[in-house]
């Protein structure tokens, strides 16, 4: 008797996980670098190509890695607020210049500003793929012991900047060497 | 004036068919006359009101009034006629519309052929479809109005995504929804039969003609829209388990299992519940994928513009559909009885079997298309589950499902006798595994599971023989003088349709393993005047040319195709780019022959005036299509038998006399058969 | 005379020349057999900008980037599994159209399995009921005479073999 109310108990639950699949998206890749090292790259940099960075530098700081190119819509569109974030001086933001020319990255910079302490050729992409970057622009959140902690996918927004990345960026910077201070610590990194 | 002339008979048909699925049923629960007559004339007025609509739309798309918003976003004053045409069911909105005239048409549909039916079965009918109606017609009221306007107006549309402008979109969709739509017929009677506590094998016996017509439709849109995919994306392939084909696949199984358990519950009166279930199955997994397609919730290249709104809208009205026909299966149900006895052997257990498995395949597939939603929303990552997954877990399940199709035929109702049947059988058996042991090696290679392709195709190819020529020999005629063909003809065409679509199946899975096994390609760079060759055909490259379509411009090669200098045939491969929307597009030249297709696609410019070419040489290919065609055929073929002719007056006036007797109604009007096998 | 001569050899040459000089087209990459390898491998990766393509299929600059990676793999001698992995540790199990086999995803690859294990034994089951049920020849004396009495009115109608089927509704009614 009671198996004829399988069905649809079936059925409501499937309809459960698919109201709950309307607020998700997607097409949206989580990055799996999340409290993970990130990965270590020199790279030549862009206003001065005869010298080289290499992330080992950072080691000890907390920074922003930007990625961006001269073709990219949305980094144009990114781009005044990070110029703004470089100048209140909280967290340096480098630029990794993302299968582009040279010459039309930094034309686009000297148009719209430099919000980058520097910004680092990857001609061809490969330190892209290493980092599992799969569009423009992106933007990872590093700490003190090169771990990333968070990547905004796509533009970043006042939103994102106020909710998850400024107060992570403040834990991190407080954080000791020896304390893990992860996204989820923070409510507005979702 | 039109637009809003649309959107007005929209509003009227809205509330026809409140009036059409409420008092309809309510006068067949309540038994008032006045109420269930009704229903059908509610239906005829309720068609007009959405074919006015309908024409409308037709009406602004046909006179490019980019005033209206849906116009505009799916259509262009350069786009040719027929595509401004069928650009109506390009988008969302439109697509929504189609849905409710094809609703409503085979709602009318069943008002004119159900004179032989109760009144009250007919009424509670065509009060479930007047209901689903409603749904449709206030989600595209609220949500999804084609009508809505563009102020000011656009001074062009944004065309038609180039990808769609093709034949295909002419008939791909039409056909699919027809078939879609088709199988609320079936789930309309199966409600009806849970209302009215009528389940008896009349029941089912009215409602197979409708659920078969909607099956083979759905097969037909379903292969064309495969068909349509490899000629027009440039790549030759023809299934790729995207969750909108997934979508389509699953009312396919489950609607394949209802229209053999109907069989089951026609003829022997029994598995009425489980029937009952697949019907209403059958109708979810539609209108499911009718919510994957437009929710959000899925990534598809066929998704339509989404809007979560718009998915909580076909959530809600899922929930609604599909949980109150399961709760009133969970409460009818017990009620009814469990119908004839078999066997453990019999055909019976066969059909069962083919249930069984057809509804675990769907089981399989969609657990594998929610699986990536299931996992996201359970904050366990996101994964993706493509044709790897799907290659692997679907086909086991079909091999012992397409060995049982050629016992199943041959098996008696109510007993079979196993021994019996294996001794029938053992040429077949012979037959097939010689085939599958040697047909690879006349192909070129070898393999296992190419071997197992050609031993099932070969097994229902001779199990039909067997079942033919067994039957054959049963019926009088056989020193009549009349030809083998014409005795053919002359068996009941439920007979014929069956193994015709059965015989689609083995086509079919010649076709695929073929093709999957021995097709050749190469992708070469040719300079003017090259040549390549393949499975004996040279293709020669003579060039590219400029031209201008009219509203595209494209580069259009020249290959030239002999076989031992003769020439076979001169391919055009063309690599488009549209006015409008300028995304690049390949357009594969195919020359189609029975056994094999040949298959050209202009790949880059490598410099020096060489391009880059795709070469494919495809055999049987076509006998994909050519298969599933069959198996539609098939279809139309068992619903044209005799015994679904619309019953004479006095068939009619028997018809209501005897349904107070021992239930013994339709049976009566059949012409007398020797054998007790039927089918 | 010898100029004309000249001018026509020259000519025919002109004309003949693109099939004298065609030939053969080459493969567009190096290695056609190791290409093989290469799609078979990217036909097992998702395209992360064409997300319903394959990077063997997909025309994006991500995929073609990507597929090289492969092709540079597969020209080292890497085996698929570890081609996969190289691609899984940066984009996640989303990049596999294969399915990983991890706790979180055994219900997918089991699932279709016990489906068919619940079908069957479902079917079973069921099947046992059936047998175990009282069979339509035992009719009560008084649905005897019932039934002989629609025999009769039945045979005398429309002939003999529809009892048959009469007979099996009756006992239908019965279950």
């Amino acid at each position: 008797m009671l198996r004829y109310i399988v069905p649809l108990l079936v059925f409501l639950g499937v309809s459960a996980f698919l109201l709950k699949g309307l607020e998700l998206n997607p097409h949206e890749v989580p990055s799996p670098f999340i409290d993970k090292p990130a990965p270590v790259f020199s790279l030549q940099k862009l206003h001065a190509p005869d010298t080289s960075f290499s992330t080992k530098e950072m080691l000890g700081e907390v920074w922003l890695l930007n990625v961006w190119a001269s073709w990219c819509v949305a980094c144009r569109a990114e781009h005044p607020l990070l110029v703004q974030l470089s100048r209140a001086n909280i967290v340096p933001i480098y630029g990794l210049n993302y299968k582009d020319e040279p010459d039309d990255a930094r034309n686009w910079l000297r148009q719209l500003g430099d919000a980058y302490v520097s910004s680092l050729i990857d001609y061809e992409g490969k330190v892209g793929i290493d980092f599992g970057v799969y569009g423009v622009p992106e933007t990872f959140v590093i700490d003190k012991q090169g771990i990333i902690r968070h990547k905004v996918i796509g533009p970043v927004t006042p939103a994102a900047l106020d909710d998850c990345v400024l107060p992570l960026v403040r834990k991190l910077q407080q954080a000791s060497a020896q304390m893990v201070v992860k996204r989820t610590e923070v409510e507005g990194c979702a | 004036m039109i637009p809003e002339i649309g959107q007005f008979a929209l509003i009227l048909a809205l509330c026809v068919a409140v009036v059409q699925g409420v008092v309809s049923i309510a006068g067949a629960q309540l038994g008032i006359r006045s109420w269930m007559s009704m229903a059908r004339p509610a239906a005829q007025v309720h068609f007009i009101l959405v074919a006015i609509s309908f024409v409308c739309l037709l009406y602004a798309f046909v006179y490019n009034d980019f005033s209206v918003k849906y116009v505009a976003s799916v259509s262009n004053s350069l786009l040719p006629i027929q595509y401004r045409i069928a650009a109506i069911w390009g988008g969302h909105e439109g697509s929504l519309l189609l849905w409710a005239l094809l609703l409503a048409a085979w709602t009318i549909a069943v008002a004119r052929y159900s004179r032989n039916l109760p009144l009250d079965m007919v009424s509670r009918v065509i009060g479930v479809m007047g209901l689903i109606s409603v749904g449709f017609l206030m989600f595209m009221l609220f949500t999804s109005n084609p009508f809505d306007r563009l102020l000011p107006a656009a001074l062009d549309g944004r065309d038609l995504n180039p990808l769609l402008q093709d034949p295909g979109l002419i008939f791909h969709p039409p056909l699919l929804y027809i078939g879609y739509v088709g199988f609320s017929v079936a789930f309309a009677f199966a409600i009806a039969a849970l209302l009215g506590g009528r389940l008896d094998a009349t029941w089912a016996r009215w409602s197979r003609p409708w659920t078969t017509i909607a099956w083979s439709f759905l097969t037909a849109g379903i292969a064309l829209g495969s068909w349509w995919a490899y000629y027009e994306l440039g790549w030759g392939g023809w299934w790729f388990w995207d969750p909108v084909e997934n979508a389509s696949f699953l009312p396919w199984l489950v609607g394949t299992a209802l229209v053999h358990s109907l069989a089951v519950t026609e003829k022997r009166g029994s598995f009425k519940n489980w029937t009952i279930l697949l019907a209403i199955f059958t109708f979810s997994l539609s209108l499911l994928g009718t919510f994957l397609v437009r929710s959000g919730v899925l990534t598809s290249v066929h998704a339509f513009a989404t809007d979560p709104e718009r998915g909580v809208f076909i959530l809600g009205f899922l929930v609604v559909t599909i949980g109150s026909s399961l709760a009133l299966f969970a409460w009818r149900a017990p009620k009814v009885g469990v119908g004839g006895r078999f066997s453990l052997v019999s055909r019976e257990t066969f059909l069962l079997m083919n249930n069984v498995m057809l509804v675990v395949a769907a089981g399989a597939v969609l657990l594998g298309t929610l699986y990536p939603l299931l996992l996201d929303s359970l904050d366990m990552g996101k994964i993706s589950v493509g044709p790897p997954y799907f290659d692997t877990v679907f086909l086991p399940l079909m091999v012992p499902m397409i060995f049982l199709m050629g016992l199943g035929p041959i098996a008696r109702w109510k007993k079979a006798d196993l021994p019996d049947m294996a001794s029938r059988m053992k040429w077949a058996a012979a037959v097939s595994l010689v085939m599958a042991l040697i047909l690879p090696f006349v192909m070129g290679e070898w393999f296992a599971l190419t071997s197992l392709g050609f031993a099932l195709a070969f097994w229902v190819f001779s199990s039909i023989v067997v079942s033919m020529s067994e039957r054959l020999r049963k019926t009088a005629g056989s020193g009549s003088g009349k030809s083998l063909f014409a005795r053919i003809i002359a068996l009941p065409n439920a007979y014929l349709g069956m193994n015709i679509a059965h015989v689609g199946i083995a086509v079919f899975i010649m076709g695929v393993t073929m093709v999957n096994t021995y097709e050749v390609e190469k992708d070469m760079r040719m300079e003017v005047g090259d040549t390549v060759t393949m499975s004996g055909y040279t293709f020669r490259f003579d060039g590219v040319t400029e031209i201008e379509g009219p509203n595209y411009k494209a580069s259009r090669g020249q290959v030239l195709v002999t076989v031992d200098g003769k020439t076979t045939t001169v391919l055009f491969p063309e690599k488009r780019v549209y006015f409008v929307q300028t995304m690049p597009m390949t357009e594969a030249a195919i020359d189609s022959g029975l056994f094999r297709d040949l298959y050209v696609s202009l790949g880059e410019p490598v410099g020096g005036g060489a391009w880059s070419v795709r070469v494919y040489y495809k055999p049987f290919v076509g006998w994909i299509w050519g298969g599933t065609f069959l198996m539609s055929i098939g279809g139309i073929f068992a619903i044209s038998d005799r015994r679904y002719r619309l019953a004479s007056r006095k068939r009619k006036a028997q018809t209501r006399t005897q349904e107070t007797a021992a239930g013994q109604t339709a049976t009566a009007q059949t012409a007398p058969v020797q054998s007790t096998e039927r089918e | 005379m010898n100029s004309l001569k000249v001018f026509v050899v020259l000519l025919c040459l002109l004309v003949f020349a693109p099939l004298v000089l065609a030939k053969e087209a080459v493969h567009m990459v190096e290695d056609p057999e190791m290409e093989k390898t290469v799609n078979a491998i990217s036909d097992e990766l998702r395209c992360l900008v064409c997300q319903n393509q394959t990077i063997a299929d997909s025309s994006a600059p991500l995929a073609v980037d990507l597929k090289n990676q492969v092709r540079k793999m597969v020209e080292t001698g890497q085996s698929q599994d570890d081609i996969i992995d190289y691609m899984v540790q940066r984009y996640g199990d989303f990049v596999r159209y294969r399915p990983p086999m991890k706790a979180s995803t055994l219900l997918l690859w089991i699932g279709p399995f016990l489906l068919l294990l619940i079908g069957i034994a479902v079917l079973v089951i069921n099947l046992r009921k059936r047998t175990a049920m009282k069979s339509d020849e035992n009719l009560s004396v008084e649905e005897h005479e019932r039934l002989q009495g629609l025999l009769a009115a039945e045979s005398s109608r429309q002939g003999a073999t529809r009892s048959n089927s009469l007979q099996q509704k009756v006992g239908e009614e019965k279950s």
